[in-house]
C-alpha cells in the first residue's frame, strides 16, 4: 500500500468502489478501472516476476522434495488444485467441543473457523475461548483497519473483559485477594486456537492493571451475581475502548508499550462476539461484521436468522443515530459517500480516536513526541470535523434462546459479507453439511458390506467429496473468492484469486475470518425438557 | 480385534498368571499397582510395557538380571502392541531382521507352553505375491537369504497360490513366495505373556506410571524420575515406542531417538459365510499396497498406502493409543486393491475400520543399542510396523547387548549410533517418515536414495558440482556426488530408473573410472569423519597405541591404515590416522562412524584435560585427486615436486595449493589408485578447487563421483566399514594381518582375541570373487547379501559388489565360512580351504560360476609406486 494515503482507504470492500481521496486518487482510479476493464482476467496482468505467493506450507513440500537444483522441476507458476486446497486450508481450525460442560450438556456441538488473508499482513483476527469461572463459549471476529494492531489487542483483551464482567462478587474478590498477596491468578479464559493464529500475549502487566482497575470498580457495585450477560457485553466492549483510549493518553514509561498503545489508540477494528452458555445465546457486535443463525424448520425448509445489523451508512438506524447525536447542521456532512464523515465505513469501532477525540486532544498526544512516520500513524482531520466523538464501540446486543431448530452461527467479517449474502451463506453450509455427509459411511447407523463401500467411496472419489472442504469455513471462504458474476464457482478464478501478488491481492478482495458453530440439537432439547 | 484383545487383558487381570505379577510385594494385585510406592532403587528400569519393553524384560531376565523395574505409563501392551495386526513375517530385507522374527517366531512358539498364556499362535504361513517380474526378483533374492539361514521357503507359481488361498484372484500375478512357517499370534497377548514370565523371575512392573525424565550424572544413567517418586538406577531401557521420541528429548542432554508416528489403517470384517479356516495363509501383496489375514473367520486387511499421514508431529500425545479417526476417504486405494485381489468379499459385513498409529524411523530400520552421549541408557523402538515380528529377537539382542557389553550377531545396521542429532528435527521426521511409509511396499532396488530429508549437510562445492551435472546420494544427512551426467546426455526419471539390471549410469560411470586410470579426477570426498586427538605429552600416542591395533608411533608425517577393535578383536571402527605431529593425531573414518566412533573414544579415553579429542569434520573439505596425472596437477599447483621420491605413498604433507596455505596432501586415494587426498580448511576449498581444475584441464581432469570410487576400491579388494567390516570381523579374517601390532609387544583392546585367533585360526574369511559367466547387459546385477555357495554348499554371503570396469567383470566381496558338513558347525577356514573351492554366487535364485581370490588382481595395480608391496599385502583401504 503506498503508504502516503490516509488509512482509512484501507477500510474498503473489494465489492465497493474505492474511495478516492486527494493525492491518492490518480493511482487507485487506475487500478480500478483496470480492474473493471479486465475483470478477473488476471493472468495476463500478473507480472511474472516470481512474485506468486505460493503458500508456505506448499513451499515445504516441495522443498522437502528436492533434493538438487538441477533434478528439480520448474517451479510452478500455476497452483495446481491441491496447493489450492492448501492455501486455503492453511489457516483452517476445528474443534469438537465435550460432549458434558460439568455435567451439563453442551449446546455446542463443534465449530469450525478459516482465515485468508488478503492484507499483508492480515488485519483479521479471530478469538475462541471458554471462561473457566464461569460457564459459556466465546467466539469473537475482529476486523482491523489502518493496521492490525487494534485487532489484535481487541481480540487479546475483549474477552478477559467479558470474563470479567461475568463473574460473581465471590470470584471477584478472590482475584483481588490473590493479586494482593502476590499469588497466582485464577485461569480466566481456556483459548482455543489455531497454531498460525498471532500469538496471544498473556494480558501484558499494563493491561492486567486495567483489568484490574475495571474488576475493583465491578466489586464496588456490589452485586453478588456479576453483570447479566447483555450488561457485561455491554460494558466490555465500552470499557476496552475507553481503556484503549486513555492508555495512550496517560504518560507510559515503556516506549515499547507507548508506542504499541498509540498504534493501537490510532489504528481501528470492529468486533462481532457471540456468547454461548446453554440455550442462552448472545451476540455483541460493533460494526460491519456479523453474525447468522441457520435455522432448519420442522418442515425441512432452511433459513437464515440475522442477529446483527451492520453498522454503517446502508442501516437507516445508524443514520438517524448519528444524525441524533450531532447537530443539524452537520446532517449532510457526517455521512458521505456512504463513509462516516466521508472516510470510514463502519460506524462503530473499537480504536480510531481520529474519530473520537477532539482535534485539540490528538494533537497534544501525537505532539507528544511520537515518531508518527515509524509507527505508521496518520494524524488527519477529516472535513467537518466538529462535535467528536463520531464514532463508538458501544455494541448492539442481540440475545436469542436457542431452539432445538436453530443448527449453526456463522460469525464472519465482511470480506465475507461483502460477495456473499445471507442466505448464499446459510445455502452453502447447508450442503457443506449435505455434503460431508453424503456416502459418509455410518456403520454404526447402518453395516455396510465391503463392495457398497467400495462404491461408496469410489463415488465420492469421483466427485471430489473426499477431497472437498472438511470445513465449512473453508468452503465459504472458496465460494467468497471463486464465484463469479453468474454465482458459479469459477476454479481459474480461485486460483487467479489466490495468485495475487501481495500488493495487489487488497484490491480484489478483503480479509476473510469465519467462524461456524454448530449447534447440539439434543442437548438443546434436553435443555427444554428437563426445564 | 482390540474389543477382544481388552477383554483379554481384563481377564489376565483377574487370571491365574496375572496374580503371580507382584509375587513378593505382599501380593498386591498389579493392578493395584499404581497405589504401591515404587522400589527406591533397581538395577535397570524399562520404559515402556508393550511388546518391546516386555520382550527386553523377559529375556534380561532369563538371562539372570533380577533387579528389573518395567514401568508403564498406562495400561500394560496399551499403545500400537495393542492395536498391532498380529502378522509375524520372517521375509525381511535385512538378514538381522530375518534373524529376529525367525527367533521370534520361535519364541511366541513355544510361550504359552512356558507361560500358560495364550497367545492366539496359529502358524498359517504367508504368501507374497508378485505382479510384476521386478517383484518377483525381490521376492527370489529373499528366498534365497532366507533358505540359507534355515527358514523354510519357496518361489511358487500363480496356480499354487491359489491352491493355498481359497478367494485370491491370482490372474495378474506373474509368482509368489511361500513362507510356510510364519505365524499369526496376538500381540498383546504375547506381551502380557512376556511380562507374565519376567515377572515370575522377578522383574517388578508398574502400570500407570510415567516416567518425567531419566537423571544423568557425568554421562552416566543414575535414575529416573517418575510421576509416583524417583527410582534410582544404572541402566534405563527407553521402549517407550512412539513416545521414545519425546522421551529422549526430555532429558536434560537429550537423547536424540529419531522416529516419528504415522497413521495406519486395517479393516475388520466380520466372518464369511463360510467362516475362514484359522491356518489361512496371510496374503501380502506389496503391489496392492496391502496384506491381509484370517481373523475370526473373516479377514483383517491393512496396507501402507502412498500417502501417508504423520502425526503426533508436535508430540502432543495419548497416553494409551485412544482409537483415532477413521478414515475411510483415505483408505478407499487399498479397499480397491482388497476387492481386486480378493473379489467375492465384496459381500462380505465390514466390522471396523481401525486407525493405529505405528513408528517409522528415517531409514526404514528399527532402533536400539545405547546412546553415544549417555551411557547405561539403552533404547528399543521405531519397528517400522514390525513389532511384533521383530520384538523377541529385538529384546533378545539388546538384552545381550546389556549383559555381555554387545550383543551376539553384528547389529550395526540398527545401533542408535547410526543417527545423530542432525535426525532429530521434527520437520525432518515428518517429512522423511511420509516417504518412509509408503517404501515399505515399494519395490526396494539397488543403490536406492531417500528423496526427502535432503541437502542438509553439504560441501561448500555442492553448488558448483551440482551445476556440473553431479547427481547426488546422501549419508549420514551429508550430500556426496554419485556421478556426473554430461551435458549431453540424460537419465531415465527416477522412478524408471529403478532396476535389478545394468542401470542406465553404467556409461557415465566407466568414463570416470577411465579418467582415474588413465589421467586424473576430482571426487569432492567432505562427507568422511574427522577427528584431531593431540595432547600437551605422550598421551596421545599413548592412548592410541591401545585404542588402536596398528602400531602409530611412526615418524611424523606418516599415514598409518588401523581400527580400532573391541575384547572380541572385531572391529569397531576402521581408519586412517596420519601422524601430523609428535603429539598430534588426524584420523579420518568413514562417514556414518562420527556419532559411533565419538562415543567409543570418548568411552574408552581416559579424563585428562591435556588430552583433547576434536571433531573437525565441518573443518575441511576433502578432495581426492585420483590418476597418474595427480603428481603433475599437484606439483604444478605447489612449485613443489611431488613424485614418490619426494612424496611417498601414506604420507601426508601441510602444504600451499594454489595461493592457500595449510592443506593437509595426503599420498592415497582410498582406492590403490595413485593420488592424493586435500584437506582443505573450507574457506579456501573454493579456491583449491578452481585452481585443480583449471590446472587439471591440460592433464584432462574431470569430476567424480563415488560411484566410480566404489568399482575402483572393490576391484581391488578394499573393505569397506559398516559394509564388509562390522563388530564382529578380525583383522586376521580380512587378512590384514600386517596391519596388527601383535608381533610388538604392546597392549592394545582386542589383542588376546587376535591372539587366540592367530593359534586357533579364523571361523571365515573375506574373499574376493570375480563372476565368471555373468553377462552384466543382461544378468541380474548382484548387490550385497546373495548367499556364497562353495561347492554346492552353502558358505556365507556377499557383503558388497561392483563392476571392475578393468577386468570388465563383477567383483563381490562376502566371508567364506567352513559349516561342517555333518554338524552344520562352524570349523576353521585355511587360506587351502578357500582355494580348493568351486564357488557360486546366489543372485535371486540363479547360480554364477565365481573365482575366489584372497588377494587384489597385482596386473590392476599398473603404476608401480615404492610402496607397491606393502600396499598389496596390506590392502589398505577404507
Amino acid at each position: 500500500m503506498s503508504s502516503t494515503l490516509p488509512f482509512w482507504i484501507l477500510k474498503n470492500s473489494a465489492r465497493n468502489s474505492i474511495a478516492t481521496l486527494q493525492g491518492g486518487r490518480r493511482f487507485y482510479s487506475r487500478c480500478a478501472s483496470n480492474r473493471n476493464k479486465a475483470r478477473w482476467r488476471l493472468f495476463s496482468q500478473v507480472p511474472g516476476s516470481g512474485k506468486i505467493s505460493v503458500p508456505c506450507s506448499d513451499v515445504a513440500l516441495q522443498k522437502a522434495y528436492r533434493h538438487t537444483s538441477t533434478e528439480e522441476d520448474d517451479f510452478q507458476l500455476q497452483l495446481s488444485p491441491q496447493q489450492v486446497n492448501e492455501v486455503l486450508r492453511a489457516g483452517e481450525s476445528a474443534h469438537k467441543t465435550l460432549d458434558l460442560v460439568s455435567g451439563v450438556p453442551n449446546s455446542v456441538l463443534r465449530f469450525e473457523s478459516n482465515q485468508l488473508a488478503a492484507n499483508s499482513p492480515v488485519e483479521d483476527r479471530r478469538g475462541i475461548a471458554s471462561c473457566l469461572q464461569t460457564n459459556g463459549l466465546m467466539f469473537g471476529i475482529f476486523d482491523g483497519h489502518g493496521g492490525h494492531a487494534c485487532a489484535q489487542a481487541v481480540s487479546e483483551r475483549l474477552f478477559y473483559y467479558v470474563a470479567v464482567s461475568l463473574m460473581s462478587q465471590q470470584t471477584l474478590e478472590q482475584m483481588e485477594g490473590a493479586m494482593e498477596s502476590m499469588k497466582p491468578l485464577l485461569p480466566i479464559l481456556h483459548w482455543l486456537k489455531h497454531p498460525g493464529d498471532s500469538i496471544y500475549k498473556d494480558v501484558t502487566s499494563v493491561h492486567l492493571d486495567h483489568l484490574r482497575v475495571y474488576w475493583q470498580e465491578l466489586l464496588d457495585l456490589h452485586m453478588e451475581m456479576g453483570l447479566n450477560i447483555k450488561e457485561a457485553l455491554m460494558h466490555s466492549f465500552q470499557r476496552l475502548d475507553s481503556d484503549i483510549s486513555l492508555e495512550v493518553q496517560a504518560p507510559l514509561e515503556d516506549e515499547m508499550t507507548r508506542n504499541l498503545s498509540l498504534q493501537v489508540a490510532f489504528s481501528g477494528a470492529t468486533a462481532c462476539m457471540a456468547h454461548v452458555d446453554g440455550v442462552h445465546l448472545h451476540v455483541a457486535n460493533a460494526g460491519d461484521c456479523r453474525a447468522i443463525l441457520g435455522v432448519q424448520e420442522d418442515n425441512g425448509m432452511w433459513s437464515c436468522l440475522p442477529l446483527t445489523c451492520d453498522h454503517n451508512a446502508w442501516n437507516p438506524a445508524e443514520l438517524s443515530r448519528l444524525k441524533r447525536e450531532h447537530p443539524e447542521s452537520e446532517d449532510r456532512t457526517v455521512i458521505v459517500d456512504h463513509r462516516l464523515l466521508g472516510v470510514l465505513m463502519p460506524c462503530r469501532a473499537f480504536g480510531d480516536v481520529q474519530l473520537k477525540w477532539s482535534k485539540e486532544l490528538q494533537h497534544s498526544v501525537l505532539e507528544r513526541g511520537f515518531d508518527t512516520e515509524a509507527l505508521n500513524i496518520y494524524q488527519f482531520t477529516p472535513p467537518h470535523y466538529y462535535t467528536p466523538p463520531y464514532l463508538t464501540a458501544e455494541p448492539e446486543v442481540t440475545y436469542h434462546r436457542l431452539r432445538p431448530q436453530d443448527k449453526f452461527l456463522v460469525l464472519a467479517s465482511d470480506g465475507l459479507w461483502d460477495v456473499l449474502g445471507n442466505e448464499d451463506v446459510v445455502r452453502l453450509v447447508v450442503e457443506h453439511l449435505a455434503e460431508v455427509g453424503r456416502h459418509k459411511p455410518d456403520l454404526a447407523r447402518r453395516p455396510a458390506h465391503l463392495g457398497l463401500m467400495q462404491s461408496l467411496l469410489l463415488q465420492r472419489k469421483a466427485q471430489g467429496l473426499h477431497a472437498a472442504d472438511q470445513n465449512a469455513a473453508t468452503r465459504l471462504i472458496r465460494h467468497a473468492i471463486g464465484t463469479n458474476e453468474y454465482g458459479e464457482m469459477e476454479p481459474e478464478r480461485l486460483t487467479a484469486m489466490l495468485t495475487l501478488p501481495e500488493d495487489l491481492a487488497r484490491m480484489y478482495r478483503d480479509d476473510i475470518t469465519v467462524t461456524v458453530v454448530y449447534f447440539n440439537a439434543d442437548s438443546i432439547d434436553a435443555y427444554y425438557k428437563g426445564g | 480385534m482390540f474389543y477382544r484383545l481388552l477383554s483379554v487383558v481384563r481377564r489376565q487381570r483377574t487370571g491365574r498368571g496375572w496374580q503371580n505379577w507382584s509375587s513378593g510385594r505382599s501380593g498386591a494385585s498389579a493392578a493395584e499397582a499404581h497405589s504401591v510406592a515404587l522400589p527406591a532403587q533397581a538395577q535397570v528400569v524399562i520404559c515402556g510395557g508393550g511388546i518391546m519393553g516386555t520382550s527386553v524384560a523377559y529375556h534380561l531376565s532369563k538371562m539372570g538380571w533380577k533387579d528389573i523395574v518395567l514401568l508403564e505409563q498406562g495400561r500394560l501392551a496399551a499403545g500400537s502392541t495393542r492395536f498391532c495386526a498380529g502378522i509375524l513375517s520372517t521375509a525381511r530385507h535385512l538378514t538381522i531382521e530375518q534373524k529376529m522374527a525367525d527367533y521370534s517366531n520361535k519364541l511366541y512358539h513355544q510361550l504359552e507352553q512356558e507361560t500358560g498364556i495364550q497367545t492366539g499362535y496359529i502358524r498359517t504361513g504367508s504368501v507374497f505375491l508378485a505382479q510384476t517380474q521386478d517383484r518377483l526378483i525381490s521376492l527370489k533374492r529373499i528366498n534365497s537369504r532366507l533358505n540359507v539361514i534355515g527358514i523354510p521357503s519357496e518361489i511358487i507359481s500363480p496356480k499354487k497360490v491359489a491352491e493355498l488361498h481359497p478367494l485370491l484372484n491370482v490372474h495378474d500375478l506373474v509368482g509368489a513366495m511361500h513362507v510356510p512357517e510364519d505365524a499369526v499370534v496376538s500381540s498383546a497377548d504375547v506381551a502380557l505373556a512376556l511380562a507374565s514370565a519376567a515377572s515370575q523371575n522377578g522383574v517388578q512392573i508398574y502400570d500407570r506410571t510415567s516416567i518425567l525424565h531419566v537423571m544423568v550424572k557425568k554421562g552416566q544413567v543414575t535414575g529416573v524420575e517418575t510421576d509416583k517418586g524417583q527410582i534410582e538406577c544404572q541402566y534405563f531401557v527407553n521402549c517407550a515406542g512412539q513416545w521414545a521420541y519425546e522421551l529422549g528429548l526430555s532429558n536434560e542432554e537429550p537423547v536424540s531417538i529419531p522416529l516419528h508416528a504415522c497413521e495406519h489403517f486395517y479393516l475388520l470384517t466380520r466372518p464369511l459365510e463360510t467362516p475362514l479356516r484359522s491356518n489361512t495363509p496371510t496374503i501380502v501383496d506389496a503391489d496392492g499396497r496391502i496384506y491381509i489375514r484370517n481373523w475370526q473367520g473373516g479377514i483383517l486387511s491393512g496396507g501402507f498406502e502412498k500417502n501417508p499421514k504423520p502425526i503426533f508431529t508436535e508430540g502432543k500425545n495419548q497416553l494409551e493409543i485412544q482409537n483415532l479417526q477413521e478414515d475411510w476417504d483415505h483408505f478407499e486405494p487399498l479397499l480397491s486393491s482388497l476387492l481386486r485381489r480378493m473379489p467375492d468379499l465384496e459381500t462380505l459385513e465390514i466390522l471396523k475400520l481401525v486407525n493405529c498409529p505405528e513408528t517409522f524411523t528415517p531409514d526404514m530400520r528399527c532402533i536400539m543399542g545405547e546412546s553415544p552421549s549417555v551411557q547405561g541408557y539403552f533404547v528399543l523402538a521405531g519397528m517400522n510396523s514390525a513389532g511384533l515380528s521383530f520384538g523377541g529377537g529385538a529384546g533378545r539382542y539388546l538384552a545381550e547387548w546389556m549383559v555381555h557389553g554387545y550383543p551376539s550377531e553384528n547389529i550395526w545396521e540398527l545401533d542408535l549410533k547410526r543417527f545423530g542429532a542432525l535426525q532429530s528435527s521434527r520437520t525432518f521426521l515428518r517429512h522423511r517418515v511420509m516417504e518412509v511409509m509408503p517404501l515399505l511396499y515399494d519395490l526396494k532396488v539397488p543403490r536406492w536414495d531417500f528423496q526427502t530429508g535432503r541437502q542438509l549437510r553439504t560441501s561448500p562445492l555442492y553448488d558448483r558440482l551440482d551445476a556440473q551435472g553431479a547427481r547426488w546420494m546422501e549419508k549420514h544427512g551429508f550430500e556426496r556426488p554419485k556421478y556426473f551426467v554430461p551435458p549431453d546426455k540424460d537419465l531415465l526419471a527416477l522412478e524408471q530408473s529403478k532396476t535389478f539390471y545394468k542401470p542406465d549410469w553404467f556409461d557415465i560411470v566407466e568414463s570416470e573410472v577411465k579418467c582415474c586410470k588413465e589421467a586424473v579426477c576430482v571426487i569432492d570426498m567432505s562427507s568422511f569423519t574427522k577427528f584431531e586427538i593431540t595432547s600437551t605429552g605422550d598421551q596421545a600416542l599413548e592412548v592410541l597405541q591401545y585404542l588402536f591395533s596398528n602400531d602409530l608411533d611412526v615418524p611424523v608425517g606418516h599415514i598409518v591404515h588401523t581400527g580400532m577393535l573391541n575384547q572380541g578383536g572385531g572391529y569397531e571402527n576402521d581408519c586412517s590416522i596420519a601422524r601430523l605431529g609428535k603429539r598430534s593425531f588426524f584420523m579420518i573414518s568413514p562417514t556414518d562412524q562420527q556419532v559411533h566412533c565419538w562415543a567409543w573414544l570418548k568411552k574408552h579415553m581416559p579424563e585428562d584435560s591435556n588430552l583433547l579429542l576434536e571433531d573437525v569434520t565441518w573443518k575441511y573439505t576433502a578432495l581426492n585427486l585420483i590418476g597418474p596425472r595427480a603428481v603433475d596437477v599437484l606439483s604444478e599447483l605447489s612449485y613443489a615436486p611431488m613424485t614418490p621420491d619426494h612424496f611417498p605413498s601414506l604420507f601426508c604433507k601441510e602444504m600451499s595449493v594454489g595461493y592457500a596455505n595449510g592443506i593437509r596432501v595426503m599420498s592415497m586415494t582410498h582406492t590403490g589408485e595413485p593420488g592424493f587426498m586435500l584437506y582443505i580448511p573450507i574457506e579456501y576449498a573454493l579456491h583449491v578447487y578452481n585452481e585443480v581444475m583449471s590446472v587439471g584441464q591440460k592433464y584432462g581432469i574431470r569430476n567424480a563421483g563415488y560411484y566410480a570410487l566404489r568399482s575402483l576400491r572393490i576391484e581391488k579388494f578394499f573393505a569397506f566399514w559398516g559394509q564388509d567390516l562390522n563388530t564382529l570381523t578380525t583383522p586376521l579374517e580380512c587378512g590384514r594381518e600386517s596391519r596388527v601390532k601383535l608381533e610388538k609387544g604392546m597392549d592394545f583392546i582386542g589383542r588376546d582375541a587376535l591372539l587366540q585367533q592367530k593359534q586357533n585360526g579364523v571361523y571365515k574369511r573375506l574373499t574376493m570373487f570375480i563372476l565368471d559367466d555373468h553377462d552384466t547387459d543382461l544378468d541380474l546385477w548382484p548387490w550385497w547379501g546373495e548367499p556364497i555357495y562353495r561347492n554346492g554348499q552353502y558358505a556365507g554371503k556377499t557383503t558388497s559388489s561392483a563392476y571392475s570396469y578393468t577386468l570388465e567383470r563383477h567383483v563381490c566381496l562376502g566371508f567364506v565360512h567352513n559349516f561342517s558338513e555333518d554338524t552344520g558347525e562352524e570349523q576353521v577356514v585355511t587360506t587351502d580351504f578357500i582355494n580348493r573351492g568351486e564357488y557360486e554366487i546366489d543372485i535371486a535364485g540363479h547360480r554364477f560360476q565365481a573365482k575366489a581370490k584372497l588377494y587384489p588382481v597385482t596386473s590392476l595395480f599398473t603404476h608401480k609406486r615404492r610402496k607397491d608391496d606393502v600396499e598389496l599385502s596390506d590392502l589398505h583401504g577404507k
